[in-house]
């Protein structure tokens, strides 16, 4: 074999090789996201390394992330609201130790401190305690819960992100999936009505000078970074929806989607605007012949013939502002509650990420439940980027 | 009076000189002709009798076009109007994304007609007319793409027909046709010649004997000839018919 | 020279010519002079807006802006000093994902045009391309973490930043070439390919150099997004105060997204940071206006070029 075919024969290869890397890089994001997504089923409702213990005479098996918050949150006071004997219920942290022993009763090294937590869960029925693992397992007299995994439901239908709570975090997503599309959904009611005028402009009333001004200043708008616009957004947008609008803090949903709305316009222009541009010039030559307004030809056979291009571009302007993460970040002001107004701060799916990821120590419930919601990002987006694949083939026919 | 009354026009396309000194009459439900090799300005004129290349940049006419005694460059003149009054069907056929029966009631509702039963027999009246009811009568909702290139185009001539207009503009309209579908549409434009006057550009000599009464040769931006068409065939004045005709260029 | 004659009389359809409402016309032109007014109403604010942002910033940032700020690191917890340490993390990050995603990207747009057989292959290639185009930047972020930082254990460090905006700027790297490849006509390749050279001296010699003005123009454009990138590198590179430049690949470094985030949003006194924060997010405007300028001026430079040739 010589010099050239060895050649030619190696860069078929590492060419093959390379074009599968889009590929193989999908297949990763996939493969990682989900092994460390799963994860967060596999972990108790509890904190790890924690346990909750009752007292024998308690009939109770087992309870659910939502009760163990409500109890410890003291707004389940009694037993029998959950299905147990009638008796007040008592809660004990690890905390309270030292204020009901000396530091000799607890002996030098904690050594007699499971002990002392057993003899208090032991004297009161109704007491429930939320005590490291170890502390008490081999202690006679009490009782330790049965500890349930983390469920699915519980994730995907919960209504309370709460991930650093004790002694059970919670992990409902709607908040922020509500939130995203909140945002979303406003951003691009805001954005529609501009992005579709600006690009029917551009395409079809626009001259040619205006067209070569206006052109680059969209491109100019596509290439600012998320961050800046977020800064602007926190600079002047936020003031100023306070004022107008009255609130307490300006940091809202409207600003999030005010930003977000810039950023989806240049995708929605360019598609949208190329879409129209090839529309046939004898279609729209055989519209005017027939006495219609160059209005009418536009809305009436310009427009049906590239909607489906059109449609491309407002779908994949959605995909942008889903995904957004910076700007949102920084002006929404990040409450994870379900939202009742666009004019209240909320939080989305890439911010909560972004916003707590660096103090989720990896590996844990709270960094596994991020990556679930990243899961969730690329699902929505992945979907998104389908329905435009099924447009645009569908428009090539 | 005649229908068509186009005198001393020049066009021009920024620095080209695209029309030269063109006069030209043309009376009421006659067939014309326009002939002459590509680039000779015979589809120009054309559009510039329904004013289609008023959105070319850069593009100037000077003389007067008047069609029943009004210069249609007029400031006056509503372009809408014109347009609904000087119908065009173009080369290739080319029917708007929407239901065969919405392509021809397109023109009507355009112009501001919203009585449905008046557009449904118009609707029908014109697909009669242009001998293509009997073959769409049970599609019409269908998407007009789903017909053949020639229904098409006889679809198109329709589209234009419905708004009645009284001159009706045809630029080359059977050259994207197979023979049959070309046939067709010969025999439409014939009929059609009852009801409205009709110009039809078309590069090929044997269809503009067939079915014009008087025919126009262009070259190079002027009107040669303008004459009947049996008289330009076979006995024409100027020697440069003569040699295109004959097939010397071209 | 035989004519047809018109056919028998058509059966008596009542002809029923459309009488036109005379007002109409006029009534049409007044639609479309309000919609037209409305579109340049709309399209004018959009310019406007996007004006504005950038005079604001430029307005606001122009004084903060001096060589002791770009050539000093910031001091007195971030509330004084310059941005060195960000602009040079900033470039290293942009030169290091360049170095992993050119190559790859250009390989891989070469291969999608000129190798891989037409049809479902290259289709569901393209299909994956795009899915990657469409993700958001935080998932690159999440992704990069876990597999550079962790399972790859790189740490955050310039390496793990790179290769996670490396994957970000790979679709588009990957699209522009094939895109450029692709608008070549076949009458080159096949003219080199009846010379007896191989396919592969093809794409070296013919292909490529006639590609490469457009492929230049993608790669610039890629490097603008990831100038301006925070989600991916806040876990995998970005340091929140580092004053020191970063000395080798698996150092963190600063980066000037992420600083003006953190100048903006969180810090010791968010008021003195202010100016800083203006000035940084000047710095990268001025960016983004350098890189669509050069791409621009590049696209103009070939295309004038190509015409004169």
């Amino acid at each position: 074999m010589n010099l050239k075919q060895f050649c030619e024969v190696a860069m078929r290869r590492i060419l093959t090789v390379s074009g599968f890397t889009t590929s193989i890089v999908i297949l990763l994001i996939i493969t990682f996201l989900f092994a460390e997504a799963a994860g967060l089923f596999r972990n108790k409702v509890v904190e790890e390394g924690y346990t909750l213990a009752v007292n024998r005479e308690n009939p109770v098996e087992n309870l659910s992330a939502e009760q163990i918050k409500l109890i410890f949150d003291e707004e389940i006071t009694n037993w029998k609201q959950i299905g147990g004997i009638d008796c007040p219920i008592a809660t004990f942290r690890l905390e309270q130790l030292t204020e009901l022993y000396t530091e000799e009763e607890l002996g030098e090294n904690y050594e007699r401190a499971g002990d002392c937590i057993a003899e208090q869960v032991e004297g009161q029925r109704g007491m429930i305690a939320f005590v490291p693992t170890d502390l008490v397992k081999d202690q006679e007299g009490i009782r330790l819960l049965e500890e349930r995994n983390i469920k699915a439901g519980d994730v995907l239908l919960g209504d309370e992100w709460f991930p650093t709570a004790t002694p059970s975090p919670l992990f409902g997503i709607l908040p922020l999936v509500s939130g995203t599309l909140w945002v979303t959904f406003f951003a691009i009611l805001i954005a529609l009505p501009f992005g579709l005028a600006v690009a029917i402009y551009l395409s079809e009333v626009a001259d040619e000078r205006i067209r070569q001004v206006l052109k680059p200043v969209i491109e100019l708008l596509n290439g600012i970074p998320s961050v800046v616009l977020g800064f602007f957004g926190l600079a002047v947008v936020v003031p100023f929806l306070q004022q107008t609008f009255d609130l307490p803090v300006g940091e809202t949903g409207l600003a999030g989607s005010l930003i977000l709305a810039l950023m989806a316009l240049p995708t929605i222009i360019t598609v949208g605007e190329d879409a129209m541009r090839s529309c046939p010039v004898t279609m729209r030559e055989a519209s005017l012949a027939l006495g219609a307004s160059r209005w009418q030809t536009i809305y009436k056979v310009v427009v049906p013939y590239s909607i489906s291009g059109i449609t491309s571009g407002v779908v994949l302007g959605i995909g942008r502002a889903v995904g957004e993460t910076m700007a949102v970040l920084m002006v929404t002001g990040n409450a994870a509650v379900m939202p009742h107004s666009i004019l209240e701060p909320l939080r989305t799916i890439p911010a909560t990420i972004a916003a707590e990821l660096g103090e989720a120590p990896a590996g844990g419930a709270h960094y596994q439940s991020l990556f679930l919601l990243g899961v969730i990002l690329f699902f929505i987006t992945f979907f998104i980027n389908l329905c435009v694949e099924y447009i645009s083939s569908r428009n090539k026919r | 009076m005649s229908k068509l009354d186009v005198k001393n026009v020049n066009f021009y396309y920024g620095d080209f000189h695209a029309l030269k000194n063109i006069d030209m009459q043309v009376e009421e439900k006659n067939v014309v002709a326009f002939i002459g090799p590509s680039g000779c300005g015979k589809s120009t004129f054309l559009r510039l009798l329904n004013r289609m290349n008023d959105l070319i940049p850069g593009a100037r006419l000077t003389g007067e076009i008047r069609i029943d005694g009004e210069n249609i460059y007029d400031r006056s003149v509503r372009i809408d109007n014109l347009r609904k009054n000087v119908g065009m069907v173009f080369q290739r056929p080319n029917p708007f994304p929407k239901s065969i029966f919405e392509n021809v009631a397109y023109g009507l509702r355009v112009n501001g007609i919203k009585d449905k039963d008046f557009i449904e027999s118009r609707v029908e009246e014109t697909l009669r007319g242009a001998a293509l009811w009997d073959e769409v009568k049970d599609k019409l909702k269908k998407s007009a793409f789903a017909l053949s290139g020639g229904q098409q185009q006889r679809l198109c001539i329709a589209r234009a027909m419905a708004v009645s207009p009284s001159i009706l503009l045809m630029d080359e309209p059977a050259s994207a046709l197979d023979p049959i579908s070309t046939g067709k549409v010969e025999e439409l434009i014939c009929d059609l010649s009852n009801k409205t006057t009709i110009i039809i550009v078309t590069h090929n000599m044997q269809q503009a004997a067939r079915v014009s009464s008087k025919t126009a040769f262009f070259y190079m931006g002027e009107l040669i000839e303008f004459n009947d068409t049996k008289r330009l065939f076979t006995n024409p004045e100027k020697q440069t018919t003569q040699n295109y005709i004959t097939g010397r260029f071209g | 020279m035989q004519r047809f004659s018109p056919r028998a009389p058509q059966p008596a359809t009542t002809m029923n010519t459309p009488q036109y409402p005379s007002a109409y016309a006029s009534k049409k032109k007044r639609t479309e002079q309000i919609v037209f007014f409305l579109f340049r109403l709309l399209s004018g604010a959009v310019a406007l807006s996007l004006l504005g942002i950038l005079g604001f910033i430029i307005v606001k940032g122009f004084s903060v802006l001096s060589w002791d700020f770009l050539t000093l690191p910031p001091t007195d917890g971030m509330t004084s000093g310059g941005i060195l340490p960000a602009i040079v993390g900033t470039l290293c990050l942009m030169a290091g994902s360049a170095c992993f995603a050119f190559p790859i990207g250009i390989m891989s747009g070469i291969y999608m045009n000129e190798y891989a057989r037409k049809g479902k292959l290259v289709r569901f290639i393209r299909m994956m391309t795009n899915n990657l185009a469409g993700i958001p930047s935080i998932v690159f972020g999440l992704f990069g973490m876990a597999l550079f930082v962790n399972y790859l254990s790189f740490g955050d460090s310039i390496l793990a930043g790179s290769l996670t905006l490396g994957l970000l700027a790979l679709p588009i790297v990957i699209r522009t070439t094939e895109e450029a490849l692709k608008d070549i006509p076949d009458a080159y390749r096949e003219g080199s390919l009846a010379l007896g050279a191989t396919k592969a001296q093809t794409i070296w010699h013919v292909i490529l150099p006639m590609a490469m003005p457009r492929v230049i123009t993608g790669l610039i454009l890629s490097l603008g997004r990831v100038s301006g990138e925070t989600a991916p590198i806040l876990f995998t590179c970005a340091a929140y105060f580092l004053p020191k430049l970063p000395e080798s690949l698996f150092d963190q470094c600063m980066a000037l997204p992420y600083h003006l985030y953190v100048v903006s949003t969180s810090g010791t006194d968010l008021e003195a940071q202010q100016p800083i924060a203006y000035g940084t997010a000047l710095v990268l405007i001025i960016i983004v206006l350098l890189i669509n300028l050069l791409a621009n001026s590049l696209r103009k430079y070939f295309s004038n070029k190509i015409k004169t040739k």
